[in-house]
């Protein structure tokens, strides 16, 4: 009965301290930590989700099982029984002819519903303007592109011969959406309905025939359906998925996540700082209530229940208010980015939403748990003797709780142990170090003599609250640090990223150039008008052997290192290392003065692919290319950038090891958008070449890197949200003790004037080390953002310290006169009447 | 009242407040607890209260020894006897004042809560202010809420902290008349801690406070 009238007199309570506007600080400070977690989570949910399909229509389908033999019905018919979407492709080369031409080209057979994701386009005539094809050829009828429609020199209406076959030429393609992947599709292009199959005769024992089904449909389905195919998959076979074929892409997702993952971890301890500010004034402002509640007669038990019972229902209200606003966020979101993201979103699920409300009752309770059963403790005797202060447990020991759930909320968040460790530990040192400098500065500016009184007087006080002050000018600093990320490094980390992508960044890649082909090459690229790219030799060779012991695709179990076993390695050689890679174990060969080490039998190897296969540094590779081998040492790992669009090997090794073995060279190239002309020409003086177009998956990582940009910008706008809400908080913290000590002072005499000065005064010490220590933090943070979650370059910012500390002291000397102005205009005996 | 005695340790001195204060309050009395500053006045009433512990002694509360009972068994006590008017009033601020006078007929799950504080607060004469904050009402007003608080629970026993402290001589007299009016009305006992002479004599019984001794 009585805990029942507790939850009915509770909710009373809470509503009149909430119509006095004693809780909105605390509400404001959990809706807006609700809201920035939720919508976080909601990204993660849903628009993450929506870039890696998007990259997916790289591959034209969601999942690709491939295998050398055809692959039977059981793949397709299960995939078919879990309402996935299917098609079926073949793919092998065949020379497609007309009168006596004829031209090697790649012939992809397809069913109805290809291509599962993206766009095929066509034209009805080359250089015509191009529509999306909405069905597949019809029988008896092929789509060629505009490379073999030029080399086999095709009029309007030719039919070309494929096998045993004469089809009739009906479109040109002039888009795939599956046309970046591998290499195996770097000769022109045949498309033919399935129907006509049989008839070529091209598909016999022993032929290259690549057999394909494709899928597509809700991730969930996909990701079930991966687990079973891959528990069922036969030598040969394979599934495919988009990060699997393009390091790019994958590269580039990674990046969006742990950027969007630190950016939640930012607003959480923003979120969190405002929660405890906020949470401290309420309950030090309702020492007196609960005081007067004891003296009507409540037991300890019941002051704490009710406040406890207030801050439950709060929390929950708050917290619900915050999902409804990350909801609403992400709904926004879509529409804003609906224009740029191609394919549907996946719907919102539940979970970020009860994500979002733990988070807010966690982070409430947490700091408000430990006061909360002190305030339960307070002296009833302080009706009589105002003098008798806080109980113990409201001081540093009880932001202890709060301190365990920000670290669990942090490492919950950061979704893996190592990152989640290293932000908190960096957090805690940062603090501890901000503690230490506020602390030494306070105590060496209070000892300086001179001056007014009033600035004796502000600093008197700052060296008065001394712990009061540190805590107040950390929490300025944490504020300010938001406001500074989110506009000063945001700006340069963004910029940084999409410089680290010019628009020139190269979008072709020609392989097989032979060295006798250079000078015609170099010529071809002037006549041009265009500079020779740079060169890289280029072996090809079969991994044979690592410490000795023969490898064999069988010996893994891992797919990607079976089918990096079962084909052969692009292997270079190079003195000085490409700047798109870093050292992640051993070393290079040359040293700090770019001399080169003697040894030659070295190798360098991509840390991704080392890791898939086992090897480790000091393990000795043998290759095999065209029948001579070749032994060396793995001396050094390297992290290569696969989206700097750049020519990259997996295996380097020093000069002197390969030049022996049959070299090709390999680059890659900015081509201007639409100008087929050189590439028709390049094709046709150099016949031999294998041209590759990247365009496609360039332009896919461009958008990615835009939208994950809009993506942080929206998601840092709950931060500055935290950040403001830091920033008043800790204002407001010491708001009632400032103007009741001015007006005290103004009652003794102390005029305007000299009130101001001596606020000045202590609100440009405080603004000047907020300002200090946020320019750190954030410099830091950008460094660690730039090196662990951009890997590119991020140094000293000016910028960041000059506008910090200037912004912070102009900034809070003026919250801070506004705050006290009160106790400048109204009479003295009025604040001391309201402050009684 | 029997052999109060307050000692408190500050640093490493022990200072006694209360040395051996016995004295008995007849049901309906008013007795004035007067002395200077220091006196003991104030931990005087805090442990009649037993808003403190003493250090020994103890105080009879219509025959029940009140620090034989635990702090709840203490605080229930006070919600069902003890009335309180403080010098600085402690009203709470997020409060109207009709809520003010409302919260201990909230916190000891009366009915008709509303209705009885609304009447008790048209007895003080604040009928029309039932929804004014504290910081909107004048200093009497603000203490007339408190008396309202003080009485509405109908307690045996009043206990004032220098109920005029914070009022000029025209205020706290209309304040006093009050307070003195319910006291009879509603037959309650009053403790009245006060250094105001005249205040003092209205009483029936004056004790004087010294050194934290009866005099």
């Amino acid at each position: 009965m009585r805990r029942h009238s507790d939850i009915g007199l509770a909710l009373r309570l809470l509503a009149r301290d909430w119509r006095a506007r004693e809780l909105t600080l605390v509400a404001l400070a959990v809706v807006v930590a609700v809201a920035s977690v939720t919508t976080v989570d909601f990204f993660t949910d849903r628009v993450y989700q929506a870039l890696s399909r998007q990259a997916n229509q790289l591959l034209g389908a969601d999942l690709v099982v491939t295998g050398d033999r055809p692959l039977g019905d059981a793949f397709e018919g299960e995939a078919g029984r879990r309402g996935l979407q299917v098609t079926r492709m073949l793919r092998f080369p065949s020379m497609t002819a007309i009168e006596n031409r004829n031209v090697l080209s790649e012939v992809k057979v397809v069913s109805a519903g290809y291509p599962l994701r993206g766009e095929l386009r066509i034209a009805d005539a080359p250089y015509q303007p191009d529509r999306r094809a909405t069905a597949i050829p019809e029988p008896g009828t092929v789509w060629v592109d505009e490379k073999l429609y030029t080399r086999l020199q095709l009029q309007d209406g030719d039919a070309v011969e494929v096998g045993n076959s004469r089809l009739k030429v009906a479109a040109i393609i002039t888009q795939e959406p599956d046309s970046a992947v591998g290499f195996i599709n770097a000769g022109p292009r045949v498309l033919l309905n399935e129907a006509d199959i049989a008839a070529t005769g091209l598909v016999q024992i022993g032929s290259r025939v690549r057999y394909r089904v494709q899928v597509a449909g809700p991730p969930a389905a996909v990701d079930a359906y991966r687990i079973w195919v891959n528990a069922r998959l036969e030598p040969g076979q394979r599934v495919e998925s988009i990060e699997d074929a393009r390091p790019e892409i994958r590269s580039a997702l990674d990046r969006a996540g742990r950027f969007l993952a630190l950016s939640t971890l930012l607003s959480v301890i923003l979120a969190a700082v405002a929660v405890a500010l906020a949470t401290r004034r309420f309950l030090q402002r309702h020492l007196d209530a609960c005081a007067v509640m004891r003296c009507l007669g409540a037991s300890q038990g019941r002051v704490v229940r009710l406040y406890l019972l207030q801050f439950v229902a709060l929390g929950c209200v708050a917290s619900l208010i915050g999902c409804l606003i990350g909801w609403g966020a992400q709904h926004a979101l879509a529409l804003w980015l609906g224009g740029l993201v191609t394919v549907a979103l996946p719907g919102a699920g539940v979970m970020p939403a009860v994500q979002g409300f733990v988070t807010g009752l966690a982070l409430l309770l947490g700091f408000a748990l430990p006061p909360l059963t002190a305030l339960g403790r307070v002296s009833p005797l302080r009706v009589l003797r105002r003098d008798i202060g806080a109980p113990k447990g409201m001081g540093a020991l009880g932001y202890v709780l709060g301190a365990a759930v920000i670290s669990a909320l942090v490492l919950w968040k950061a979704g893996e142990l190592k990152t989640g460790l290293l932000v908190l530990a960096g957090f805690a040192g940062a603090l501890l170090v901000a503690a230490l400098v506020s602390w030494m500065v306070i105590v060496a500016v209070s000892q300086l003599r001179g001056g007014g009184v009033s600035w004796r007087f502000g600093i008197a006080n700052l060296r008065r609250r001394r712990l009061a002050s540190m805590l107040q000018v950390m929490a300025l600093g944490t504020g300010v640090m938001a406001l500074l990320t989110l506009t000063i490094i945001r700006g340069e980390l963004l910029q940084l990223w999409q410089g680290s992508l010019p628009s020139d960044a190269p979008n072709r890649f020609i392989v097989n150039i032979q060295k006798d082909q250079v000078p015609a090459l170099e010529r071809f690229f002037a006549a041009q008008g265009i500079g020779m790219p740079e060169l890289y030799p280029m072996v090809r060779a079969r991994l044979l052997q690592i410490n000795e012991r023969p490898v064999a695709p069988t010996d893994f179990t891992d797919d990607r290192a079976r089918r990096l076993v079962d084909r052969e390695f692009n292997l270079s050689w190079a003195t000085h290392m490409q700047k798109d890679n870093s050292i992640v174990a051993g070393s290079w060969w040359n040293d700090a003065n770019g001399k080169s080490a003697q040894r030659t039998d070295q190798f360098s190897m991509e840390d991704g692919i080392a890791r898939a296969l086992g090897i480790k540094l000091g393990d000795v590779l043998t290759f095999d290319s065209a029948g001579s081998t070749f032994a060396a040492e793995v001396t050094s790992l390297r992290k290569v950038d696969w989206d700097s669009f750049n020519v990259n090997f997996f295996v380097v090794a020093p000069p002197g090891l390969l030049e022996k073995q049959p070299v090709s060279y390999v680059t890659s190239f900015y081509l201007p958008p639409g100008n087929v002309a050189l590439l028709n020409a390049l094709v046709k003086q150099f016949p031999n070449f294998l041209l590759i177009d990247v365009a496609q998956v360039l332009g896919q990582v461009k958008m990615m890197i835009e939208q994950v940009s809009k993506a942080v910008q929206f998601v840092f706008l709950f931060t500055l949200l935290a950040g403001l809400v830091v920033l008043y908080a800790a204002i407001a913290s010491s708001h009632d003790e400032r103007l009741y000590q001015a007006t005290i002072m103004r009652a003794l005499g102390a005029s305007r004037a000299q009130l101001a000065r001596a606020t000045l005064a202590e609100f440009a010490v405080i603004g000047a080390l907020a300002g200090l220590i946020a320019a750190a933090g954030a410099n830091a943070l950008g460094y660690v953002l730039a090196q662990r979650v951009m890997n590119i370059g991020y140094g000293f910012s000016f910028t960041v310290w000059a506008v910090g500390v200037v912004c912070s002291i102009v900034g809070i000397v003026i919250a801070g006169h506004l705050g006290t102005r009160q106790a400048l205009q109204v009479s003295p005996l009025r604040v001391l009447r309201q402050l009684a | 009242m029997a052999q109060l005695t307050k000692q408190v340790t500050t640093g490493e001195s022990e200072l006694t407040i209360l040395r051996d204060v016995s004295f008995t309050v007849a049901a309906g009395e008013a007795v004035a607890v007067v002395g200077a500053s220091g006196s003991g006045k104030s931990t005087l009433l805090g442990l009649l209260a037993g808003l403190d512990t003493p250090t020994s002694g103890t105080v009879h509360l219509d025959g029940q020894d009140i620090y034989a009972l635990d702090e709840d068994g203490r605080a229930a006590l006070r919600a069902e006897r003890l009335g309180f008017v403080f010098q600085s009033f402690n009203l709470l601020p997020a409060m109207t004042a009709l809520e003010n006078v409302m919260l201990p007929l909230e916190l000891s799950g009366a009915d008709d809560v509303t209705a009885t504080a609304r009447a008790m607060l048209k007895r003080v004469g604040l009928g029309e202010r039932l929804t004014h904050y504290p910081k909107q009402l004048s200093g009497g007003e603000q203490q007339r809420v408190a008396i309202a608080r003080a009485f509405v629970t109908r307690p045996s026993l009043l206990l004032a902290d220098e109920p005029t402290g914070n009022l000029d001589v025209a205020t706290g007299a209309g304040v006093i008349d009050l307070m003195f009016e319910l006291n009879r009305e509603r037959g309650a006992t009053l403790i009245l801690v006060t250094h105001d002479t005249a205040l003092s004599q209205r009483c029936g019984r004056v004790l004087q406070l010294a050194a934290g001794m009866l005099q």
